[in-house]
């Protein structure tokens, strides 16, 4: 129960600065600091201090196995792993490009960690009615659960969970808040 | 539905802060009246006398008996201070007083001492034009229950000149939170004019979706206190609750029969959100829809023959219609983008719902028989719809600010009234039913 909260903790934390774009820019001096640090735990492959592309950071997550638990992967900041927010379209439960490259890395993570387990929770905005909106959320869910499913995660790692409209990131009543509310959070436990 | 013609009127607040001083503590909800109607009945509600009690009482009758009848917006009850006198008995009205500044009915009244300890309300109904009286009731009640007396003679003055029952004597549930970070979910009971508040349930985590049993004894909701969706029953008077659905995925949306016997709930645990039936007694389940769309939101026809739901299985959120017995669901709803939450009038002829349309969402009515559909509200998110239980009244959720806040809306649209909320954000009302110890 800790692990999963300080999980839930630490997903709210990085969700400051998850990969949606703008942010990843923003991110970038944190990202040198981030790689240097990564330098002297690994075995000097991220050294290169170039902007990570998610596929090739994928590989390079597989080829630390070895050396990191999957904890530590986890905690690492600016990989695709360290962003848990996946955002969707309104009244719409389809995964766009930029976050299929995430999930992509999420997949080949649970399926190379038997040991952790991903709750999916699926958040709508408040327009509409609730129960259909918690039905949105479940569906959200449904459909990142599907792609890690293909990517390789077992069905006995993912659990589902849909809160609707209920709990939103931010609070307003504009396509600004909206945005960040229709959303699936990716909650990590290691067993 | 001619705006033109809807007068809008706003209480002074005088009247209605008066009222407020003398009430108890714990009202949270207050009516104000945001439109009125035109063509309303005229009528005067004359101050209870209570000179003869030995003690002042907090409780005003009359205020009671006309903030009901002009939340109907059948009637129009005159502000008090334009009487031309103050009569408690029939025997000192002068009618033509009353007929000369309009109005239709008069209704006084008097609150005497009673022996044991209990209170003698005594009222009489008068038409004004031929000058006799159409009711007259008296009322032995403890003084706690006097509010509640003020309601049930709301209602027989209501469907004695309606002809139609009255539904100010029953309750409403809703959820409010609390708070911005620690948020606290309260499901609460109210009565119908916001007063007399008791809390069901509080958790930190959400409450959602509560449903009246057919008797009014019960609520099923929806709450997350384990981290997860599952449906409860809990009856009123003792608190008791048992969980009765806690599936994998969705365990949402439960609504009772109208035998009371069964709960048509919305599970996920096939991957799709479907509607089921269940057994309240054996917990039996039964599968009523199959389809890889979201089937949710189920509401009972009144025959309890069959099923109006949301489904999106046509792209978009519609209403449809599934019988018990099995068969393909029926499309209802064809005019706008998005029809959800829909509640059926207590004939069947009517439904309520969430009309979704260029970014608003408002309360509409679709009269099944001639398939029009009448908007009845106009804000940008309105939410929750729900019969009272004559049909006459519909409650819903709106957005006011950054708080949720509850309205009814006269069936016909033209009449609306806010209960607002002092504290919290008050979301998912529903009328219960009529109670049934009426005699």
């Amino acid at each position: 129960m800790n692990r999963y909260l300080s999980a839930g903790l630490l997903s709210l934390l990085l969700l400051a600065g998850c990969a949606q774009q703008p942010e990843a820019v923003k991110n970038q001096t944190e990202q040198d600091a981030a790689a240097q640090q990564a330098g002297q735990d690994a075995n000097g492959q991220t050294g290169e201090g170039a902007t990570p592309i998610a596929g090739s950071d994928a590989e390079a997550s597989a080829m630390q196995q070895d050396t990191l638990s999957a904890e530590e992967l986890l905690a690492q900041p600016d990989t695709p792993l360290a962003a848990r927010t996946i955002y969707f379209d309104y009244d719409s439960a389809k995964v766009d490009e930029d976050s299929m490259v995430l999930l992509e890395a999420h997949g080949a993570f649970l399926a190379e960690n038997g040991n952790v387990r991903v709750t999916l929770v699926g958040h709508t905005d408040e327009r509409g009615s609730r129960d259909y909106n918690l039905a949105l959320g479940d569906r959200r869910a449904q459909s990142v659960r599907r792609i890690l499913l293909f990517q390789g995660a077992s069905t006995d790692q993912i659990d589902t969970i849909s809160y609707g409209e209920e709990q939103p990131a931010v609070l307003g009543h504009d396509e600004a808040a909206w945005s960040k509310n229709r959303r699936v959070e990716l909650q990590y436990q290691v067993k | 539905m001619n705006k033109s013609i809807a007068i809008k009127w706003i209480f002074s607040g005088l009247l209605f802060g008066l009222s407020l001083l003398s009430l108890p503590a714990q009202a949270v909800i207050t009516i104000e009246i945001t439109e009125g109607v035109e063509g309303a009945i005229p009528m005067a509600v004359v101050e209870f006398d209570s000179a003869s009690l030995p003690l002042k009482l907090k409780t005003d009758v009359a205020e009671i008996i006309s903030q009901n009848l002009n939340r109907s917006g059948v009637f129009k009850v005159l502000n008090a201070s334009k009487y031309p006198e103050q009569p408690h008995y029939s025997k000192d009205v002068v009618y033509p007083r009353w007929r000369s500044i309009g109005q239709e009915y008069l209704v006084v009244g008097r609150i005497l001492n009673k022996s044991g300890g209990k209170l003698d309300v005594q009222f009489q109904l008068l038409d004004v034009l031929k000058q006799k009286q159409l009711l007259g009731y008296s009322f032995p009640v403890r003084l706690r229950n006097l509010r509640t007396t003020a309601h049930e003679i709301s209602d027989l003055i209501y469907e004695k000149i309606t002809g139609t029952r009255g539904a100010f004597n029953t309750r409403i549930a809703y959820v409010s939170v609390h708070g911005q970070k620690n948020r606290r979910y309260v499901l609460q009971v109210a009565d119908t004019d916001g007063f007399n508040p008791q809390t069901i349930l509080e958790s930190d985590q959400p409450l959602m979706s509560p449903s009246w049993s057919p008797d009014g004894q019960s609520l099923a909701y929806v709450s997350f206190e384990n981290k997860r969706p599952e449906i409860f029953i809990q009856h009123l008077a003792t608190a008791r609750r048992s969980k009765v659905s806690g599936f994998r995925g969705l365990n949402s949306a439960p609504a009772w029969s109208p035998d009371g016997k069964q709960l048509a709930i919305v599970l996920s645990k096939d991957r799709s959100a479907d509607i089921y039936v269940m057994d309240v007694a054996s917990k039996k389940l039964r599968r009523l829809t199959r389809h890889r769309a979201i089937d949710t939101e189920p509401v009972w026809m009144p025959d309890g023959q069959s099923i109006v739901f949301t489904s999106d299985r046509s792209g978009k959120p519609q209403l449809y219609e599934v019988s018990l017995n099995g068969g393909s669901p029926r499309r209802l709803t064809f005019e706008g983008r998005y029809n959800t939450a829909a509640d059926v009038s207590p004939d069947g002829k009517r439904l309520v719902m969430v009309y979704g349309e260029g970014g608003q969402y408002r309360i509409a009515e679709l009269d099944r028989e001639n398939d029009n559909l009448n908007l009845l509200t106009r804000n940008k998110l309105d939410e929750s719809p729900s019969y009272s239980p004559n049909g006459e009244m519909v409650l819903y959720a709106s957005t006011l600010g950054n708080k949720g806040v509850l309205y009814m809306v006269s069936r016909d649209g033209r009449s609306k009234h806010k209960l607002s909320d002092q504290q919290g954000d008050i979301r998912e009302p529903v009328w219960g039913p009529f109670k049934q110890n009426r005699q």
